[in-house]
This record gives structure tokens, sequence and C-alpha cells, in this order.
């Protein structure tokens, strides 16, 4: 029987599994899960619900960091400054509580100072053209100063009259012993999946990550939409900061750190590609979690903490390697 | 009428001038070849009838009404449409997704508006279906052929009514058997009733599907006839100079 053209145009090339098995995320979930088994049965300390507890909230700051990360790795930028502008965030909220202000205005006070933050990114890159790379270097170095400038170089650890409140929305579990910064980061990995799959914004960054010159020619508002993702970015390093100062209860100007590396590895070893147009939330969160693992359990197992840059370091290079080896079939 | 009339349009961009005293109209359903070398002004002609550029001297009338617009989205709601010489696809997305790229469907109430994957993956299929061309709407466009590329890129005109489609070199960098394909789809675009620019360097896919060329030479059109009554030797020595203007 021939084949019509109706037919040829109704057929779906991949199977569900098909597509599952195509799917880097889908290799590091299976890593994830067979780490823990391992560690597991080899360890006595894994498996116990103290350790996962710490684990799940190990993840959380990482992976709602690379949430926000997503959006602009997507659109093919990057944003090395969410590590010091989750210290300046944090800073802004501890000083602003500090001095007697509630928590409401704490927190609206740094959302604001992260909104800003990343529309200065934005603009920078989006209008006048600038490398986002640059600009968001530049930032890293800039939100740091003003996080010493801010605290005067000190360890703020008194919160005011509202201090009880923001320990318990960082360090509580309100819901079924879950620790709340995991909650938290459940609720903003599905708003970035939804916004991704199904609004008009978030087809609108992968088109610009896939061919930003013809995302411009039909009609995309692409500059708008840089300008977006660079406040989102910087707004999930600013939230993240806000659950990380209620869980420590003191925000030094060292918080955050080096952060930016941990956030894109994360972002990569998910599935998400630097040159754009490819990435999800839920890759963002299973990145976080595979490198927290072997974090954790390099120390369960008793090796020398220094191997663990050597480890992760590794894990992403696998990521990747695993992705170029498709690609290569792909291209024979 | 004529679908678009142009009245001795010019455009300079500071002491260049690029076009010069340029009219010519284009009726429906009509296949006109514009050529013309490096440099003659065929696309910045163009780019002036799809908004890019706005012309320094001269009108366009579409059915009879002047129009002036300001940018290409103002052009499109007009009716005209333009398939850029690199398509403008984002070969990270589906088929489906390119037609709809910058006017995607969606469905819901007020500001909760979901894309509408199932209506554009319908119709996105039912456009090729009419391109006659076996593309389908869930294919990632990395992995098409340069044919389906150009389906792809002309499904995108048909979205709406377009009046008029300009074609930028659309069989510049594809092979023998894809041609013959995209000048299948300019013909389906021709006996809807559309008005088709072809701008191109080719001139036996000129001469196989267009119904009059016009060419152009600094900034001039030296000529405009039936593809019928011209040869390919003549609009060779109008393109290059040897011949200096026809009727």
């Amino acid at each position: 029987m021939a084949v019509t053209l109706d037919q040829t145009i109704a057929q779906k090339q991949h199977t569900f599994l098909s597509r599952l098995f195509a799917n880097q995320t889908f290799w590091v979930v299976i890593a994830v899960i067979l780490a823990c088994l391992f560690l597991s049965f080899a360890t006595d300390a894994f498996a116990t619900q103290k350790n996962l507890f710490n684990i799940t909230r190990n993840i959380t700051f990482v992976a709602i960091v690379a949430l926000g990360m997503t959006f602009v790795i997507i659109t093919g930028g990057i944003d090395l400054s969410v590590g010091s502008v989750l210290c300046l965030c944090s800073m802004v909220l501890a000083v602003t509580m500090h001095a007697g202000y509630s928590i409401e205005i704490g927190i609206l006070a740094t959302i604001v100072t992260a909104l800003a933050i990343g529309a200065f990114n934005g603009v920078l890159i989006a209008y006048l053209g600038f490398p986002p790379f640059v600009v968001t270097l530049g930032m890293l170095s800039v939100a740091r100063s003003l996080a010493m400038v801010a605290s005067n170089n000190t360890v703020v650890f008194q919160f005011g009259p509202d201090h009880q409140k923001l320990l318990a929305l960082g360090g509580g579990a309100w819901v079924f012993g879950i620790a709340n910064p995991v909650l938290y980061m459940i609720i903003l990995a599905l708003i970035t999946g939804f916004i991704l799959r199904w609004t008009k914004f978030g087809r609108h960054i992968f088109a610009i990550g896939g061919n930003e010159h013809a995302a411009t020619l039909t009609g995309v508002p692409v500059k708008q939409i840089k300008v977006a993702v660079y406040m989102i970015s910087a707004l999930s390093a600013g939230l993240a900061g806000i659950i990380q100062t209620g869980w420590l209860g003191a925000v030094t100007t060292n918080l955050g750190t080096g952060m930016e590396l941990q956030v894109i590895a994360a972002t990569v070893i998910g599935g998400a590609n630097l040159a754009g147009g490819v990435g999800t939330a839920i890759g963002a969160i299973v990145g976080a979690a595979l490198i927290e693992v072997i974090r954790n359990s390099l120390g369960l197992l008793g090796i020398n903490a220094f191997w663990q840059g050597t480890f992760i370091g590794g894990a992403i290079i696998l990521a990747v390697l695993f992705d170029r080896i498709r690609n290569f079939r792909r291209s024979d | 009428m004529s679908v678009l009339e142009l009245a001795n349009i010019s455009k300079h961009f500071g002491a260049i001038q690029a076009v010069n005293d340029v009219s010519f109209s284009l009726e429906a359903g009509e296949v006109v070849g514009l050529m013309g070398d490096n440099g003659a002004g065929k696309s910045t002609l163009v780019k002036m009838i799809a908004g890019n550029f706005r012309p320094s001297h001269g009108t366009m009338h579409l059915e009879g009404k002047e129009i002036v617009m300001h940018k290409p989205a103002e052009a499109r709601q007009h009716g005209i449409e333009i398939v850029h010489q690199d398509l403008a696809l984002c070969n990270n997305l589906t088929a489906a997704a390119n037609v709809y790229l910058g006017r995607e469907l969606r469905r819901g109430i007020g500001p909760f508006r979901i894309l509408d994957y199932a209506s554009m993956y319908k119709r996105a299929g039912q456009l090729f279906a009419e391109l006659k061309s076996e593309t389908r709407p869930r294919d990632l466009v990395k992995q098409m052929s340069g044919g389906q590329r150009q389906a792809v890129a002309i499904a995108r005109t048909m979205l709406s009514q377009a009046k008029i489609v300009l074609m930028d070199e659309p069989t510049a960098a594809i092979s023998v058997r894809q041609v013959a394909e995209v000048l299948n789809l300019i013909r389906h675009l021709r006996d809807q009733g559309i008005a088709v620019v072809l701008i191109s360097h080719r001139m036996p896919d000129v001469f196989d599907v267009a119904d009059r060329v016009i060419v152009m030479r600094r900034g001039r059109k030296v000529a405009d006839k039936k593809i019928a009554l011209s040869s390919p030797e003549e609009v060779t020595g109008l393109i290059t100079g040897a011949i200096e203007q026809v009727a």
C-alpha cells in the first residue's frame, strides 16, 4: 500500500521511550539513583533520615539559582554574578531587618535589589550589546563589594523584631517534615517548567538561543526578553539568598563565593547547552542533585575532601561527553 | 487593479543612491523575477516593500490605498510576507514552532493563556500538505533537508492571508532536486492568487517559474518585460550593462 503524503506528515518519528533514552537528563537521573543505591549499601550513614534531609536541603540553594540560570543559558547567555548577587541580597535582607524593619519590608527590599541588578545586567547586554560574560563578571565584583559596604564587612546574625519568622521561613519544615527550602525549590521548578513549556515567553527564549537573528526577523521582542531573563536569574539568586539567610541564621560577606560555577555546572550536567537553545527545569535540579550526591558520598566514603573538585569536574566533562557522542552519531 | 503599485521609489543612504526612481506594479497570481548584479539595488527595493526601510522618495499603493510602513510587522499586517535568504529558522525548534514563531497560537482566558500545541501542529500539518511537502510538524528543523526548510519558511507566509510574498534567493544554496521542490512551492503560492517576487541570481529558475522579469542595474530599473518576450541572453546583457535598457 502506498503511503500518502498525509500519513507521512502525521507520522510521529519518535516514541516516548526513544525520546527518553536520547535525553541527557534521563541518564543523569539514572546516575544519581545508582549512586544513591550504591551508597545505601556501601555506607551506613547515607540512607539515614538526617543525611537525606541534609542532602535535599543542600541541593536546594544551588538548584534554585540554577533554575534562574537555565533561562539565561537557554538564550545563549551566561550570568557569572549570581553568587555575589546572592550575597548582596542576603546582606540587604539582614541589614534591613537588623535596622528594625519587618520581614515583609526586608524581603521587598531584597527583591527590588535583585531585580535592579538583573535589569542593569540585561540592559547593558541587550540594548548596548555588551558581552554577557564581561557584564556579569563586572557585577560579580561589584555586588560582593556592595555587600561588604552594606555590612561594613561584619557578620550579621540578629534580624530585629522578626528574627524568629525569618529563621522559620528558611529553617522550618511546614509540610510533611520536608525542609522548607526543598518545598520552595519544587514550587519554583514547577513554575520554571511551566514557563518554558507552555508560555509564549518560554518559546521565545528557546528561539533566541536557537537563532537570535531569526527571532528578530520574525518579530520576537528579543531585547526585552533578554533583559527579562537576566532579571529572572538575579531574582532566583535573591530568593535563594533569602532562604539561605533564614536557614543559616547569619550572613557573612563570603556567602555564595564560587557558587556561580556550581550553578553553571548543575545546569550543564542537567543537559543545558552553553551555546544556547537547550535546557530544562528538571535538568537544573537533577544536575544540582548529582553534584551534591558526589560531594556527600566522598565524605561518607572517607575519601579526602581535596578530591571533591576532581570528581565534580569529571562529572561535568562526562555529562558533556555523552552529549558529544550522541551528536557524532547523528552527524554520521 | 494591481495588488502593489510602486511609483518613483528612490532610496539613498547618505550620498549613495541605492534605488533610483523605480516604478512597477504587481498583479495577483503573478510571479515576477527580480534580477540584477550584486549592489544593483534588489535587496534595498525588497526591504522597502517589506517595511525594513522607508523610501526617501516615491509612494507605494496596496490595492489602491497608499501605505507607509515603519517596521516589518506593519508590512505583515498589510499582507506582505517575506522569506529571508537565510530562511530565519531556529534549528532547535520543531517545524510547527518555526512556522508560528512570533505569532504563536494560545488558548485560555485573559492573562492565563498557554501555548496551543495541538492547533499549531494541526494547522502546520495542513500547510505542509497544501505545499505537497513531506515535512512533519513535530520534527526539529535541525534534521531537515534544504527543501523541507524552505517549506517551513514558506508555510510561515501562508498563516495569514498574504497578498504578496517576497522571496530572497530561495534557491541559492540547495541541491538540484530541492530547487525543483522550491519552484513547485512558488507555483503553488501563485495558484492561490498570491503575487510572488522572486529575487534570484539563477537564470534558469527565473525563466522556469516567472511570468515577468524586472532587471535592475545601479539602482535603476532597466527592463520590465514578459518572460516569453525575453531570453536569458538578453537578461544577462541587461544585468552586466552590455544592453543599456529595453522598453
